[in-house]
């Protein structure tokens, strides 16, 4: 059969491989050749080496947004993670109205983020005229945990679901026979279904952690970066090192920040997933 | 004990509706504005409820289709989802059975690629997609999906993939033996097996085109090409005094449809989103 399909190669990848060729390949090689050079367009660049890297990291507005975005992940991942793995347990426990509660937490994800962004921006400046605090645009507090409340309300529910499904696979006779052991719920909850649910938390904490990293259509429509890009994460500071200013010496360091943005995201997640799949369990 | 249960049940259930009622509050109060008059609308008055002189009735909405294009990004944002979707389930699923089923560097080193590109940040690529894009003319609504189907491709891969992996090869071969060519082996036997998976991609999938702010914005010419999050964008972004009420019943002319889909396939959805985190 392989030699069969082999001869057909051409209609079953062709389609897929080209337009990964035009869509990925070719964007990633020209971009980390770029990284290297001074440009305007793809066709004007001047190699100079090293020099868009160094200016990286004398450039303040990026280190800003790498604390900023970092701490803005740490809060996220956490309560995302911890919210969403309550409410599975408790949506497990075959509640009255079990599905309403949780077609209503998973709807805000359907939405996108520049729509959450305003309606959030809305709901938050409203909340901060009333109780006489400077607005979102003067703000950089509010910025900070609004991010963090609209990530939580868009996540949440997605997280939630992934939760839930590892709860029902966890079999039923291995948390009744921890009961006749005598384990109170709390022991069951900690020795016995964390660590059968633990592949679900791979995926989860893998999933908050590049989406919080990668945020940007929320950060754009809820702050765009305001206060004087304080509350500027990484994707936002590299897109505007990119289009907010004109000027040859600006998309070479873009370039330049978005592949140390881009091996950042690759190496924190390879360690993400190795130290959470150690601790899974063989089933 | 029993009784204990049904007694904290009882506190949960109550607990969780009045969380549900908040959860959606901010939606209602969109939709609550949306019907305000432009002139009512102000930042501390949001939570405020439209009374008798505030209520402008469905004027905004009127505004939104008639003068800001709602109709039109909503037709580009429509067509630009179902093309890229329909693209990447047909193509995507090919290819997958190609890399499945016939072992080697090829299709391993491909597979890899795939993978990795899922985990890439797209401001890595933005400034150099878009000049590609450019260069090769795939800058309008009709030919986009080219982008997004190269851009798609790694999630609907590694699904297909993850679940093909488990089909019976024995099926195939005896087609094969029966006379059908790959093609027809393919479209006969394979993919109405793989309906369960295209449902879950095409809703992944689907949902991150019809969100998607960025690679539209980077690629389209915004002033001949909006689709509905770049419409939303736009409003705001765009000198000049912000018009609120239309803004607002964009957002819920937005929402609104999403709802509708959500409520009637909600199970497919939620099944979806399972199974591609397991598989992802």
């Amino acid at each position: 059969m392989e030699k069969a399909l082999k001869k057909y190669s051409p209609i079953f990848v062709l389609p897929t491989l080209l337009a990964f060729i035009i869509g990925f390949i070719i964007p990633f090689a020209e971009g980390l050749y770029l990284s290297f050079c001074q440009f305007t367009t793809v066709k004007n660049a001047k190699w100079v080496g090293l020099s868009n890297y160094k200016r990286v990291f004398t450039d303040q507005s990026f280190i800003d947004s790498l604390g900023f975005t970092v701490s803005f992940a740490v809060a996220a991942i956490i309560l995302i993670n911890v919210i969403a793995f309550g409410l599975a347990l408790l949506l497990t426990r075959k509640l009255k109205g079990t599905n309403i509660f949780r077609t209503v937490f998973f709807m805000p994800n359907l939405i996108g983020g520049i729509v959450l962004g305003y309606i959030w921006q809305i709901l938050i400046n409203c909340v901060l005229s009333i109780v006489g605090q400077p607005l979102l645009a003067l703000n950089k507090e509010a910025g900070y945990w609004g991010l963090i409340i609209l990530t939580c309300w868009q996540q949440i529910g997605y997280m939630m679901i992934i939760y839930i499904a590892g709860l029902q696979n966890v079999p039923d006779d291995l948390i009744e026979a921890a009961q006749i052991d005598g384990a109170s719920a709390w022991k069951t909850l900690w020795k016995v279904k964390l660590p059968m649910v633990m592949p679900s938390i791979t995926i989860c904490v893998f999933l908050t952690l590049t989406n919080s990293f990668k945020l940007f259509d929320q950060n754009l429509a809820l702050t765009a970066g305001d206060p004087n890009h304080m509350t500027e994460m990484l994707a936002l500071n590299i897109y505007q090192t990119f289009y907010a200013r004109a000027g040859a010496q600006w998309k070479g360091l873009g370039q330049a920040k978005a592949v140390i943005f881009c091996i950042l995201v690759i190496v924190i997640a390879l360690a993400q997933l190795k130290a959470t799949r150690s601790k899974e369990v063989q089933q | 004990m029993k009784k204990r249960r049904n007694t904290i049940d009882m506190v949960w259930t109550v607990i969780l509706s009045v969380a549900s009622i908040l959860y959606m509050y901010p939606i209602i109060m969109i939709l609550f504005n949306s019907l305000k008059k432009e002139t009512s609308i102000t930042t501390a008055g949001a939570f405020t409820l439209p009374t008798s002189e505030s209520f402008a009735g469905l004027e905004n909405y009127v505004n939104a289709i008639q003068s800001k294009g709602f109709l039109q990004s909503l037709g580009y944002s429509l067509l630009i989802t179902i093309s890229s979707v329909a693209a990447i389930l047909l193509f995507c699923s090919m290819c997958s059975w190609f890399i499945t089923r016939v072992r080697g560097k090829f299709s391993s080193g491909l597979y890899m690629l795939f993978a990795f590109s899922m985990v890439v940040p797209f401001q890595m690529v933005m400034f150099t997609l878009s000049q590609t894009a450019d260069m090769l003319k795939l800058n309008t609504p009709w030919n986009i999906w080219i982008i997004y189907l190269g851009f798609g491709a790694g999630l609907a891969v590694f699904m297909f993939a993850g679940f093909m992996k488990s089909i019976p090869l024995e099926v195939e071969e005896a087609s094969m033996i029966d006379g059908c060519n790959p093609i027809q082996t393919y479209f006969l036997i394979v993919m109405p097996m793989l309906k369960p998976t295209m449902v879950s991609v095409g809703i992944l999938e689907a949902m991150w085109v019809w969100n998607d702010y960025l690679l539209p914005t980077l690629v389209l010419d915004i002033k001949k090409y909006k689709t509905i999050p770049m419409l939303i964008q736009y409003f705001r972004g765009s000198y000049g005094r912000v018009e609120m009420g239309p803004m607002m019943a964009c957002i819920m002319l937005t929402v609104i449809p999403i709802v509708i889909v959500y409520l009637l396939g909600q199970k497919h959805i939620i099944k979806g989103v399972a199974a591609g985190a397991v598989k992802g």
